[in-house]
């Protein structure tokens, strides 16, 4: 009596299996990978020419809307806001429109939270553990509609005085990016 | 060293104070009004218990009187008659109910009235922050240093009425120490106040009774309750700064708090940690338990929470801290001093 | 032609099987795979309700048994609290939305309510396919979601903030929400199709007060659906549209207010209660009437306590919410609320007691159910009535109490009585009767495990347990009574496993039952078992409230409708008179279809807002297929043109 109902499971399966990563709620962390971190902390300090490669851990923070929500609680948390305002800038640079000085690559954002840069922004190495600051970098790409719209935010329990993160239409990177190729 | 790090954290449950069991329990009052409460229980469930067995015994009756043992259906019997005289049985039957009912509702509106009134003048005042997942507990006076703001454990003094005032950080956490009094949700977005009052000395334990996510299970906190002296006592320790590390291992522990992750979120009063993300630790070593009331607050629960808390409360807030050994070991020395 | 023949009539057609015959062809449903889709006849989808509600049944039952092994001991790590968390949810949602309301509203609803009416078929029999569909689709959404890590896991009651867009990332609690506009529509319309079965096509001479009592309450609580799923399906929405749009209904920063959804939710949770517990008590009225062998005592003060349910019912949602603080004031109306609901309930189970009292009881399988609803469902009642009381609701609420006290009150006012419905139209469903050895078996192993398991909570809420947690500490004191509860588990299953085997047995060498083998009074058992696809060779009328105990050997039937198109007789709603002859719509593909293309908007909007007005229009087009004219009927034999009395 029901064997056509047997196909419709399996479609909706297939389906929704394609999405399964971005429910993924990884509570305890893998351990830090030490090789990660000493790559990441050699740093010419000037603007742009950082070719850092985005290790393959970071996907899991990209893509896991439960890391990108954790990420903005802690946006929130560490007074991110007191410079950075939400995404519109103010002491620091903004982080919602399409000028990145230091790239956009999780992995720029990575270091620039770890290492610090000119003119204000502290460095965080060992105040802020690494996931932690790949799950702030992936928040702050969602900011500028870099992540898939599933993935980013929607609005929080605060006064909201911009449009969430998950309407905000896509920017395209300019400026420098810190990717070497753009960069030559 | 994770080895031993995981052994370490993998005991500390075991080694988890035992709570009296009289202290956590509804029909065990220690306050004015789970008393009332109890009794209310009681009287309610006796009659209760008398309708439910003579609703019994009347389908017993019934079922032994009427009873025909057969297989193929009977036939139908007419009984005007039987009907006749159950009418006034059924009238009477549901007198007996309205009147019942009746009896209930005024002993449940006494009884609230007894348990929401506050009678005293000079209350201890207290706010009730929920938080995923600990309880921010704030003693407010009208000059800023005289506020004492703790986690997780709330001192009363005995036979005085406290005044809590509820608000949440995040969503909705409920307030529950079931051998004080019920519970009151802490609602964002609404401030609330009930009042409670404490008999008999003693630590209660008390859990967020509201499903607030992934650490629901792990929300507890306990009220002490001492006496006036010794409360005064304790609110005087709590309202000092925090204690200078004494040995050199206390002083490099912080230094090891105020370069690390610990100064994002925790607030030590007297140092440069001031952040309100997490629990106040200004006097963390006065504390019984940590981790909202998880863990025993010994130096092994201490480390092992400190090294990985996802492993204990998996979904905290609160990031693992992959601590050389002498490190931790420092840091854990500064807390304890931390009295 | 303006006046016909008379439409009732006393003559018998002497050439019955061949009206048989023509009847089986005209009201014939397709078959195979297309025709499976096709289908618009009422028995058929009840029974699909049914087996289907009956596996989510099993489902949910899987996720209560992981829940008790979680807890069988402290500090389990068998689940974490991620994983946890999905289960319990799952677990009450399946239970609830996907299980209780449709097997005991939709389900029998749909299977019962036209046979008793002594109707061909349901009114509105595509709208009541389409419910069909829409149901399975919810439950594919929320199976399929918990099946990919997608699981909601914020509760059945889904509170916000904690289901809101800021603490529940991913689509976890859209797909939620969505499940409930499903399974909401579908009931909904259900609620109409059998509201209009009851009010209009109940069979010449069944006035109102001669109406059975499931009949009653089925229109009660198609009613009672009508007004409390609006409700939330309004707070699902909102919710939907916090999370997907970034609305602020729920923000309080922004003026939002998180009580307006607790208010909302149970406007519609409480109704839901008596949405489940009236149709249960509904088979206990029909089944002692039948087994103690007389009318059943009180007819009237049971149908005054059913429709009072249904009011009193939208008047007690607040105590769910004591805890959140409200003025005492407002506490003391709801708990005398809550506590007259106790009078209606009270008033059905002393006509029970009464009928049985005067009648001569033969305790056969489906009756023994019947006394496991009676036990099981006075404690659930009567702890009910201790939640009523706000000091003491503050005391037990949201703790293995009230589940406790919900579980006696939702598996024993519907799982016993469904039982209990089950094994007395097992026969008229499938033409034998199920086996009452092994449906004894399965009652004493459920009875003694439903009681181990939930009796044994009440005394975890009084030690402290709060629900809901994934797991408790070994210093709590808390261990052996979780072991004593989740023993209980074993019972069940075993209950249920036994059950299934006789469904199975039975159904294929079980004795054969004929039309009527519980003597019962109702209309359904006038038809061969089980019933043809036009159920009435002739439309019946009756001249009493238990037609086929009072009914003379020569009471008239109704003629005139035709055999060539699917003619229905249409009464007035409250004398039952004849008024017109409408046509049943006959199968058809498109409510399949529609309910199709609302699914993929439905679901589609679990994840863009943009699938609303893009899912739109594929609706309009299959509605308009629906809806098509389906032009003249064949030419029309005598004496079947249209009667006007």
């Amino acid at each position: 009596m029901c064997k056509p109902l047997h196909i419709a499971p399996l479609l909706m399966a297939a389906t929704l299996l394609a999405s399964c990563k971005r429910e993924e709620r990884t509570l305890r962390q893998p351990p830090p990978a030490s090789e990660t971190l000493n790559t990441i902390q050699i740093s010419g300090l000037n603007p742009g020419a950082n070719s850092i490669p985005t290790p393959p851990s970071s996907n899991m923070y990209q893509e896991s809307a439960y890391a990108v929500s954790e990420g903005q609680k802690l946006y929130e948390g560490y007074n991110c806001v007191g410079c950075h305002a939400h995404g519109g800038g103010g002491i620091g640079p903004a982080l919602m429109d399409r000028d990145w000085i230091y790239g956009s690559e999780p992995g720029n954002i990575f270091a620039t939270i770890m290492q610090g840069r000119p003119n204000g922004m502290p460095s965080f190495r060992n105040r802020i553990p690494e996931y932690q600051a790949w799950e702030i970098a992936a928040y702050v790409r969602s900011m500028a509609g870099l992540l898939p719209k599933g993935v980013s935010p929607n609005r929080t329990d605060h006064m909201n005085v911009k449009p969430a993160e998950s309407s905000t239409s896509e920017q395209t990177p300019i400026g420098i990016t810190g990717l070497p190729e753009q960069h030559k | 060293m994770n080895a031993e790090l995981n052994f370490v954290s993998f005991r500390l449950v075991a080694q988890a104070m035992p709570v009296d069991p009289g202290h956590h329990h509804v029909l065990q009052p220690a306050a004015p009004q789970a008393g009332n409460i109890e009794w209310l229980y009681w009287v309610v469930f006796w009659i209760l218990f008398a309708v439910f067995a003579l609703m019994l015994a009347g389908f017993a009756t019934a079922t032994a009187k009427a009873r025909v043992i057969s297989s193929r259906p009977l036939p139908i019997i007419e009984d005007e008659e039987g009907d006749h005289r159950a009418r006034w049985a059924l009238g009477s039957a549901l007198s007996i109910t309205v009147i019942t009912l009746f009896v209930i509702l005024v002993l449940s509106v006494v009884t609230g009235k007894r348990v929401e009134g506050l009678s005293s003048k000079n209350p201890v005042t207290i706010q009730i922050t929920g938080h995923q997942w600990w309880w921010e507990v704030t003693y407010p006076n009208s000059q800023a240093d005289q506020t004492i703001t703790t986690a997780n454990e709330i001192h009363v003094p005995l036979n005085t009425p406290v005044v809590v005032l509820t608000n949440s950080a995040d969503v909705i956490h409920s307030f529950w120490a079931p051998s004080i009094t019920g519970k009151r949700d802490l609602v964002p977005g609404y401030s609330s106040a009930f009042w409670f009052q404490v008999a008999k000395a003693g630590i209660y334990h008390g859990q967020c009774a509201e499903f607030c996510g992934l650490q629901h299970a792990h929300m507890g906190l306990s009220v002490i309750a001492e006496t006036a002296d010794k409360f005064q006592e304790w609110q005087q320790r709590q309202i000092k700064l925090a204690a200078e590390p004494s040995t050199s291992e206390a002083i490099r522990g912080r230094g090891v708090f105020l370069t690390h992750a610990c100064l994002m979120c925790h607030t030590i009063r007297g140092t440069d940690a001031g952040s309100h993300l997490g629990p106040d630790l200004t006097h963390v070593a006065s504390r019984k338990m940590i981790a909202a009331e998880t863990l025993p607050n010994t130096a092994g629960a201490l480390a092992g929470w400190i090294v990985d808390p996802q492993r204990i409360k998996p979904g905290t807030l609160m990031s693992p801290n992959p601590l050389a050994p002498d490190d931790l070991q420092a840091l854990v020395v500064y807390l304890q001093s931390l009295q | 032609m303006a006046v016909a023949e008379p439409i009732i009539a006393n003559d018998q057609d002497t050439g019955e099987s061949e009206l048989a015959r023509r009847l089986a062809r005209t009201w014939r449903q397709p078959t195979g795979i297309w025709g499976w889709f096709c289908n618009t006849h009422h028995t058929d989808i009840g029974l699909r309700f049914m087996v289907t509600a009956f596996i989510f049944l099993l489902l949910g039952g899987i996720l209560a048994a992981m829940i008790r092994l979680q807890l069988i001991r402290p500090e389990s790590s068998l689940m974490g609290p991620d994983l946890y968390n999905q289960v319990f949810t799952m677990h009450g949602s399946t239970m609830i939305f996907l299980f209780a309301v449709p097997m005991m509203f939709q389900g029998f609803g749909v299977y019962i309510v036209p046979l008793m009416c002594g109707a061909r078929n349901i009114a509105f029999p595509r709208l009541n396919a389409f419910s069909y569909y829409l149901y399975v689709g919810g439950a594919l959404v929320l199976w399929g979601g918990f099946l990919t890590n997608t699981g909601p896991d914020v509760g059945w009651f889904a509170y916000v903030p904690l289901s809101g867009p800021a603490y529940s990332p991913g689509h976890r609690a859209d797909i939620w929400s969505q499940m409930i506009t499903f399974t909401e529509v579908s009931a909904l319309g259900v609620a109409i199709c059998l509201a209009t079965t009851i009010l209009r096509h109940r069979a010449p001479g069944m006035t109102l007060n001669r109406m059975p009592i499931l009949l009653w309450e089925k229109l009660v609580i198609s009613m009672a659906v009508i007004f409390a799923m609006p409700a939330v399906m309004v707070a699902s929405g909102l919710l939907l549209l916090d999370r997907l749009v970034g609305t602020h209904f729920f923000n309080p920063a922004e003026g939002g207010d998180v009580l307006l959804y607790q208010h909302l939710f149970w406007f519609f949770g409480h109704p839901e209660v008596y949405i489940i517990f009236l149709p249960g008590a509904a088979i206990v009225s029909t089944l002692v009437e039948c087994f103690s062998r007389r009318r059943i005592f009180g007819y009237t003060p049971i149908v005054v306590a059913v429709v009072a349910t249904g009011f009193i019912g939208f008047s007690v949602w607040v105590h769910h919410m004591f805890a959140v603080g409200l003025p005492q004031l407002s506490e003391s109306f709801f708990t005398a609320a809550s506590l007259m609901i106790v009078i209606p309930t009270g008033t059905q189970f002393f006509c029970w007691v009464v009928t049985i009292w005067n009648g001569r009881l033969q305790l056969r399988l489906p009756m023994l159910w019947c006394f496991g609803f009676i036990f099981v469902f006075l404690i659930g009642g009567l702890s009910g009535v201790m939640l009523a009381s706000v000091p003491v609701d503050l005391q037990v609420h949201d703790t293995y109490f009230v589940v406790a006290h919900f579980h006696y009150v939702l598996i024993g006012g519907a799982l016993f009585p469904m039982f209990a419905g089950i094994y007395f139209w097992f026969p008229k469903m499938t033409g034998r009767m199920a086996d009452p050895t092994l449906g004894t078996w399965h009652f004493w192993l459920f009875f003694i495990g439903f009681n181990l398991t939930f009796f044994t909570l009440h005394f975890l809420g009084l030690r402290g347990m709060p629900r809901r947690v994934y797991t408790y500490s070994p210093d709590m004191h808390w261990h052996w009574l979780n072991v004593l509860a989740s023993s209980g588990v074993v019972f069940m299953t075993a209950g249920l496993l036994v059950f299934l085997a006789n469904v199975i047995w039975s159904r294929r060498v079980g004795e054969i039952a004929g039309n009527n083998p519980w003597g019962d009074a109702g209309l359904e058992w006038a038809m061969s078992s089980p019933p043809p696809p036009y159920n009435f060779l002739h439309i019946p009328t009756v001249s009493g409230r238990d037609p086929l105990w009072e009914d003379p050997p020569d009471q008239p039937v109704v003629v005139g409708l035709r055999d060539d198109i699917r003619e229905t007789l249409v009464t007035q709603s409250l004398d039952a008179d004849p008024q017109h002859k409408d046509e049943d719509p006959g199968p058809s593909i498109w409510p399949f279809l529609t309910a199709l293309t609302v699914s993929a908007a439905f679901v589609g909007s679990i994840f863009t807002p943009w699938a609303v007005p893009i899912g739109a229009p594929p609706v309009i087009v299959t509605l308009i297929g629906w809806l098509w004219p389906r032009g003249q009927s064949p030419t029309p034999r005598p004496g079947g043109e249209a009667w006007v009395r």
